[in-house]
Formats: structure tokens, C-alpha cells, sequence
């Protein structure tokens, strides 16, 4: 398959079973609640090394939430519910609790459910107290701009994690230029967020290492500068730089989604292949097959 | 099909009327509704002697007529919705837990005492001791929401922990007084000795008010979960400015002889 002069490899996706959750930041103005976003999702490109993946869902008017201001949806991920739960307390209270003016909600509704502001009340030293309006009960922790208020339950379900696309192109300007494009359209997708720096990551990694202590490696295999080096490259020859795009959604659909709008951006001159990467189908839950992501949007435009 | 009761007979001395709740006339024939016991004073006589019955409850009761003699409406209430087209009488929506009630007048005393979920929504006044505990009892109100569109009196949420009161005109003396959690909000002016005795909860009032000695004055900021409160009630028909969402408010602490952890907050934008 190819769009425009770009081949589309015939090859998936491999993606896995996370647990995902939305948080609801909000502040006095837009540029607050993005400070405490920006913070919140900072070290949190991948589960090898974070402990959980995270990143800015979209901007939210003041007319989208729960207390009337400016906010930041932000999506996070990790491995398990449990896991999960220790994650959302310890970021919103170091990133979000110690930003002005901000507040944070529960953005997913759910049967599972973490308790985080439950937790983080005692930061209030007996002086926190609750509310309740309805279903939803809130906590007023004091804090030397007034109070910080936070739900006392956050949402949880399952979700899909590392829903990837490489790109492989004649150099890095250009290859840059298509990741630039395609993460702006991927972010038009409600349910994804891209953890990695700006979107894009440049250190691919493979499973395993010559080192034992090391359970992932540069994947080699995308690395030009080891075309001739490694047997198993895949990198063609005039490819001179391969960018990967990773996509962590609530759903498998905002995954296929996304990468279905980021292919097609990305297909651009200068881009010989777009790729995806996987493990040979043996690690990962989902397996997100680049043709047939293709295919089933023309389909459904063609019905 | 819902329910339509009439009120055919004016009742001289007050009518308590517990038996016209959704949870009892569910799926009931209007002969069984009619003939129902109610007690008109001290003496046991039926339904049918006073309304008139048509159609089947599914959930929903209309009523109509003067029913300003008329109490314990909606007692114990769990589900479904009543619609009151008229002034009502003493201890509607008593200890009811859920489901709705909407009257389109005005409501006398005891509106929805020790109640714990669901909503009750006067359009005109109503009396003494909205959402309160009955005397004697150590809780009032403990969930739900009673929206009050015009004024109220004395001892409005006595003793109450939980839940929402929204008053959008003036309340009398002793708002939230005894007051164990839970909020009042008051568009209008409060009287006199407001929170007294309080231990935990938010009364607010968009306007001045007389404090009583053992509050203390503490800040004047933009509390955040106001901002949901106002825009709540906001979205169910009460008269709420932006100005009052986004303003400040003065936040007085007290009461000090209890626990002292309860909040008194007075618009300072007016």
C-alpha cells in the first residue's frame, strides 16, 4: 500500500493492555493550568524508566469544567489499576497541589476508582475539609494561595499503551518535518496523548540487551548509522533517519485512530516508508495492522 | 400515566397525608387510592373524602388545589417525582431519601426534616426549620438538595450535617444554626445569630451580616469549590451572577465555643 509516493509497510502495531485515567486541571488562567500539566506529565515518556506514561490530552474552556476556568485534560497510564493509583497521588501532589491556583478533577467516569485526594487531605494537617454536590465529593485542602481542591476518587479503565508509527525518511529535516505533522494530527484525536518529548522519539527501543541488567535497547534495527552493522536492519538504503511516534489511548479505536490521521500526515516527500513497530506479536495484547487501519477508514468513507 | 389529585374538600383542621408518596400509590387503581387512610385531625377517614383520584401512579403524582392544610407529603420518599401545583403544608418530603418534589407555591414549615437524598424544589417561600432535625434529634438533614426560590424564616438546616440548602431570597434568624456540615447558601439577607453553635458546614449569603462574637474573621478570597456550588445551583433555575462566581468572599470562622471549624462566607464584591 502507499499514500502519495510514501510505502506503507505491511506490518502492526504492537500494543498492551495499560490502565489509563483524566484528570481535570484547572486554574485562574489557561497558562497556570498548563504549568501544572506541563509538570505533571514531565518524566513520564515510557513505564520502562517512569513508572507511568503521561501526557496533554487538550485544552478545555471554561465552559467544560467542573469549576468554570481555563483546563488542561491530561491523560496518564501505567501498567496496572494498583500501580496506577500510586501514580496519580504522587503527581498531583507534587505537580498540581504545589501549582497557584489550580484545582483537579476526575475527568473519567468509572467503576474503578483510585483514592487521591482521599489520600492527599492529610497534607491539610486536620485542618482539610470535604464537600459533597451530588455523587461528587471533593476535598479543601489549605494552601498558602487559599485552598487546593481535589476529587476524592479518580477514575480508572482499562486502556492501551504504545500504539506506535515509524517514519522513515532521507534525512532528519525531513523526516522531523513529517513527525511534526503528524503529531499535530494525532492531537486533534480525543483519547490519545503522545508521551514522548513533543510527540516523537528518537531512541526506539527493543526488548533485551547484551547487558543483563538492562531490559531494553536501542532497537538497532532503525538505527542507519548500523545498516550495514546489524543483519536484521530494516532500514532501506537513501533512509537516513527513522522517528517513532507512540500513542497511549482509553481505547483501542483512539489508538487506531490516531495512527490512521498520523500516517497520512506524515506521508510526505522525502518519507520513503512509514512503518510500526512490534515484537513479533508475542508480547503485546493488541495488534494494530497498518493496512488494515487504512483500509477500514476508506471503507467506512466509501459506505 | 401519572396520577392527578385534586383537592375537592378544603380540610378544616390539618389533613396528614403521609399515603400520597410515589412509593405507596405505585401501580395502585384509583379505588385503593381513594379509599386510603388519612387523619383529618384526630379522626381516621379516607383519601377520596378530600381528592379526587384519576389515572395510575407510574412514578409521577400531580396535585392540585389549596393544600396549605395539607402534611406529610411525600413522607419517607425513595423514588419518583411529586408535583405539587399550589402551597403545601407542614413536614413535606419528611426523612425522604430520594426522588422529587416540586411545588409551585409556597411550602410552610419543616420542609423535608432529616432528610438524606433526593431534591426538593419550592418555588415560593416556605416557613420555619427547612432541612432541620426534629426536636430532640442529634441530626437534621444528611443529603440531598431543598432549592428555595423565595424566602424562609427561622432555623433554616437545625442541627443539619450533610447536603444542600439554597435559599434565593431572605432567611430569618439562626440560619444553620447547630450545624454539624454540610452548606446553605442564602442569595438574599440572613437575620441575626447565624451559625450559632456550629461545628462544621459553609453557610454563605450574598450580602452583610450581623457575626456573633465567637466568630473570627479570617480572609477574603475566591474559595474554588464555591464556584461549583453557584454554577450548580445556577443550572437549576436560581439567580446566580457571574460576578458572584468569580468574586471574593469574606470567611468568617467559628463557632468558637464548638469546634470552631465551621464557615461563615459573606460576599465582599456587593
Amino acid at each position: 500500500m502507499k499514500i502519495k509516493s510514501t510505502e506503507i509497510v505491511d506490518t502492526f502495531a504492537e500494543a498492551f493492555k495499560m490502565s489509563g485515567s483524566r484528570i481535570i486541571i484547572t486554574a485562574e488562567s489557561k497558562q497556570w493550568a498548563m504549568a501544572a500539566a506541563q509538570s505533571i506529565t514531565g518524566f513520564a515518556t515510557s513505564v520502562i524508566g517512569c513508572k507511568c506514561e503521561a501526557g496533554i490530552e487538550k485544552e478545555l474552556s471554561t465552559d467544560e469544567t467542573p469549576d468554570n476556568r481555563p483546563g488542561i485534560s491530561v491523560l496518564i497510564f501505567a501498567m496496572d489499576a494498583d500501580g496506577l493509583g500510586k501514580r496519580l497521588t504522587e503527581r498531583i501532589g507534587q505537580c498540581v497541589m504545589t501549582c497557584p491556583t489550580t484545582a483537579c478533577f476526575n475527568g473519567l467516569e468509572s467503576n474503578t476508582t483510585a483514592i487521591v485526594g482521599g489520600q492527599l487531605r492529610y497534607f491539610g494537617d486536620g485542618h482539610q475539609s470535604s464537600k459533597v454536590l451530588g455523587k461528587q465529593r471533593i476535598w479543601r485542602i489549605p494552601v498558602m494561595d487559599g485552598e487546593f481542591v481535589v476529587d476524592e476518587r479518580f477514575g480508572i479503565q482499562d486502556a492501551v499503551g504504545g500504539g506506535n508509527i515509524l517514519i522513515l525518511g532521507k534525512d532528519q529535516k525531513t523526516t522531523l518535518k513529517a513527525a511534526t505533522a503528524a503529531t499535530k494530527a494525532m492531537r486533534e484525536i480525543d483519547g490519545v496523548v503522545l508521551p514522548f518529548p513533543n510527540g516523537v522519539v528518537r531512541s526506539g527501543s527493543k526488548v533485551g540487551s547484551k547487558y543483563k541488567a538492562l531490559i531494553a535497547s536501542s532497537n538497532d534495527a532503525y538505527c542507519p548509522t548500523l545498516r550495514t552493522v546489524t543483519n536484521e536492519s530494516l532500514v532501506p538504503e537513501g533512509v537516513n533517519c527513522v522517528l517513532e511516534i507512540v500513542i497511549d489511548g482509553l481505547t483501542e479505536a483512539a489508538v487506531a485512530d490516531a495512527m490512521r490521521v498520523g500516517l497520512h500526515a506524515a506521508a510526505k516527500p522525502g518519507i520513503k516508508q512509514l512503518s510500526a513497530g512490534n515484537y513479533g506479536g508475542n508480547l503485546g495484547q493488541y495488534h494494530l495492522h497498518l493496512n488494515k487501519i487504512l483500509e477500514a477508514r476508506e471503507a467506512s468513507n466509501q459506505s | 400515566m401519572s396520577l392527578k389529585l385534586s383537592l375537592h374538600t378544603k380540610p378544616d383542621v390539618p389533613l396528614e397525608a403521609d399515603v400520597i408518596c410515589p412509593d405507596k400509590l405505585n401501580g395502585v387503581n384509583e379505588t385503593a387510592i381513594a379509599a386510603l387512610t388519612v387523619f383529618h385531625g384526630n379522626d381516621q377517614t379516607a383519601l377520596g373524602d378530600f381528592f379526587t383520584v384519576k389515572g395510575q401512579c407510574d412514578g409521577e403524582i400531580h396535585i392540585e388545589g389549596d393544600l396549605a392544610n395539607v402534611k406529610h407529603l411525600g413522607s419517607e420518599m425513595t423514588i419518583g417525582k411529586m408535583i405539587i401545583e399550589g402551597d403545601v403544608g407542614q413536614h413535606l418530603g419528611a426523612c425522604m431519601s430520594g426522588g422529587e418534589i416540586v411545588v409551585e407555591g409556597n411550602a410552610h414549615d419543616w420542609v423535608a426534616p432529616e432528610m438524606t437524598g433526593g431534591r426538593v424544589t419550592i418555588k415560593g417561600n416556605a416557613g420555619h426549620l427547612i432541612g432541620s432535625a426534629y426536636r430532640g434529634s442529634p441530626i437534621g438533614m444528611q443529603g440531598g438538595e431543598i432549592i428555595i426560590h423565595g424566602d424562609v424564616k427561622n432555623e433554616t438546616g437545625n442541627t443539619m450535617r450533610g447536603g444542600l440548602i439554597a435559599i434565593g431570597g431572605n432567611t430569618g434568624d439562626f440560619t444553620g444554626v447547630n450545624m454539624l456540615a454540610g452548606t446553605i447558601i442564602v442569595l438574599g439577607e440572613m437575620g441575626i445569630r447565624n451559625g450559632a453553635s456550629m461545628k462544621r458546614g459553609t453557610i454563605l449569603s450574598m450580602h452583610h451580616a450581623p457575626m456573633i462574637p465567637t466568630f473570627s474573621y479570617a480572609c477574603t478570597y475566591n474559595p474554588t469549590y464555591l464556584r461549583m456550588y453557584l454554577s450548580y445551583i445556577r443550572k437549576l433555575g436560581m439567580e446566580v451572577s457571574d460576578e458572584q462566581i468569580n468574586g471574593n468572599y469574606k470567611r468568617w470562622i467559628g463557632d468558637a465555643i464548638e469546634l470552631n471549624k465551621g464557615e461563615i462566607l459573606l460576599y465582599a464584591n456587593e
